[in-house]
């Protein structure tokens, strides 16, 4: 057992740990985006998330660990790894020495999981089921799994220029916000956009949602150490700083634009300030970690306001939240970034290297451009074939009936007197 | 007899139940409607989202009294459901025609006096009482 000699059992124990905490961030964001929509969709929006963990599970272990993880060359990890083959249990060093291969593919996979999921909050109550998953699965192995080699994978050209992302400021909240503003366009808004008000149907959801997506951002972003150490601390931390920030931030802007502090910018300005730390956490000081996490809730309340004065029907605004703070973030790990911090990273403009920002914009407009042109040609082919949009009726009843058959809240009522079994021959 | 109808205060719920009850009034059928008054409009913020709350949320409360009670009913409504800003409620009053008790087949006054009337009543006034010396 001379290769078992290189495994550490606490650095292994550590990253199987994050995979289970980011795993939860995906049912997190069932309960987040599940409760800001209406009752009707409630179950088809929290299905959006919750058949990721499934399809993209499967996915990830046939093609996708391969095509992001693989050493093929700069753009693209090749398929040499298919079906998990020749991912053992020894450690790659190109990736971590000090864990099995198999840990970090899985840890990997739960990122691969969640961010196809977070697109779905923009083209929430209007697309059908069997469309969504096509495009899911289409969008994790065009633009996911080739976008993480370019940042994470052995050579990935972003990775060599010297861009700095912790945890998936572009790979996973940049892609996946630019992508849902692309999506959203291109579905058109929902018929009954700005005529009725679309108000969440259950903001303890939300609660619950927004909390767990911050448990699990620990193992995200704290995990991307890929080993429990300093550096693990200093992610867990800095996440923490960015989430309370936001949060304290949002509140006071709540404050003055409304006179109240409420509970759904409460939960968004957390998240929005996860998002934002993301990419810096192994980087940046403490003080820097609060001072993204407030900037990034400011990014994003006021893009809120801003589209909210549109047509565009982003529903649950995953632009403002992940496209915007996420490259709020990556641009600001360019300015706080410290070696000091962390001798691995880089120096960013507080620090006197001011090319750190352009390496970063240059991550950025990179991501944007891939992820929205795939995105596009994604949805074109997906419309062509299976037809993206629910029908104007469906769209009304609600796509739990329609795409579903369920109920998030069955029940006859007090008179009860609406639902009678139906038979079912006695064999 | 009468059908009194009142719309209350969902807050004012409980105040109110206890004055009907202290007043012998015992049959009480609720429902919980939404209706517009004079009040004003409630605002709700949900991020870029502002939500205009037209209809108010109230109790209805409904009735019927022989003559006699009509008058000590009102007054325990007025008494129990006033807060003296706009929205407190209304109380309508309409003439009934016939009553009929489905387990007796009694008609009337005879079917409007709720069987343990009494009792729930003494136990109204005692809890009041009680409520007071506190």
């Amino acid at each position: 057992m001379t290769q078992g000699a290189a495994v550490s059992a606490g650095d292994t124990a550590w990253v199987l740990t994050s995979s289970a905490l980011v795993l939860l961030m995906t049912v997190g964001l069932a309960f987040f985006y599940g409760g800001l929509v209406r009752t009707k969709n409630a179950l088809n929006t929290m299905m959006m998330s919750v058949v990721a963990l499934g399809v993209i599970g499967v996915q990830w272990v046939l093609v996708g660990y391969s095509i992001a993880f693989g050493h093929g060359n700069a753009w693209f990890g090749g398929f040499a790894w298919l079906g998990f083959r020749g991912v053992g249990i020894e450690p790659d060093p190109a990736y971590a020495a000090t864990i099995p291969l198999q840990a970090h593919a899985m840890f990997q996979g739960m990122f691969a999981i969640i961010t196809p999921a977070l697109i779905s909050g923009a083209i929430v109550e209007r697309m059908r089921f069997r469309a969504y998953v096509a495009f899911l699965v289409l969008w994790a192995t065009l633009i996911y799994d080739p976008l993480a080699h370019w940042v994470w994978g052995a050579g990935g050209w972003l990775q060599q220029r010297g861009a700095l992302d912790f945890a998936g400021g572009t790979v996973v909240h940049i892609s996946a916000g630019v992508s849902a503003l692309v999506a959203a366009w291109m579905l058109g808004a929902r018929k009954d956009f700005r005529r009725v008000p679309l108000a969440p149907h259950s903001v303890p959801l939300v609660l619950l949602g927004a909390g767990l997506l911050w448990f699990g951002w620990f193992g995200f972003n704290a995990g991307s150490a890929l080993a429990a150490n300093g550096l693990a601390a200093l992610a867990f931390v800095n996440t923490n700083n960015g989430a309370a920030a936001a949060l304290v931030t949002w509140a006071l802007l709540d404050l003055i634009r409304t006179g109240k502090i409420t509970a759904v910018g409460a939960a968004t300005g957390l998240v929005v300030g996860l998002v934002g730390i993301t990419p810096a956490a192994g980087y940046v000081s403490t003080l820097a970690a609060l001072a993204i996490g407030a900037l990034s809730a400011c990014v994003s309340y006021t893009a809120i306001q801003i589209r909210s004065r549109t047509r565009l029907d982003d529903a649950l605004d995953v632009f403002s939240c992940h496209g915007l703070a996420g490259t709020a973030g990556a641009l600001l790990t360019g300015v706080f970034a410290s070696k000091l911090i962390n001798p691995a990273g880089a120096d960013g403009l507080l620090a006197g290297n001011a090319a750190q920002v352009a390496v970063q914009l240059l991550a950025v407009t990179a991501t944007v451009a891939f992820a929205a042109i795939g995105t596009a040609v994604i949805l074109k082919l997906v419309q062509a074939t299976l037809g993206a949009r629910a029908g104007v009726r469906t769209e009304m009843t609600g796509l739990d009936l329609s795409e579903h058959g369920e109920e998030a809240y069955f029940g006859g009522g007090a008179l009860g007197g609406n639902v009678v079994v139906q038979e079912i021959p006695v064999e | 007899m009468k059908l009194i109808t009142t719309i209350v205060r969902p807050e004012r719920l409980p105040e109110v139940k206890e004055a009907l009850f202290r007043a012998g009034i015992t049959g009480i059928t609720l429902s919980r409607v939404s209706g517009h008054g004079g009040e004003h409009e409630v605002l709700e913020q949900y991020r870029g989202t502002a939500v205009v709350m037209e209809f108010h949320e109230k109790v209805k409360i409904e009735m019927v009294c022989s003559e006699p009670f009509v008058e000590p009913c009102i007054k325990a409504i007025l008494s129990s459901a006033r807060t003296g800003e706009v929205g407190d409620g209304k109380i309508f009053v309409q003439p009934i025609e016939k009553v009929v008790r489905i387990r007796t087949g009694e008609v009337d006054n005879a079917a409007l006096t709720a069987v343990n009337a009494q009792e729930v009543q003494q136990a109204a006034i005692k809890a009041a009482g009680m409520g007071g010396a506190a």
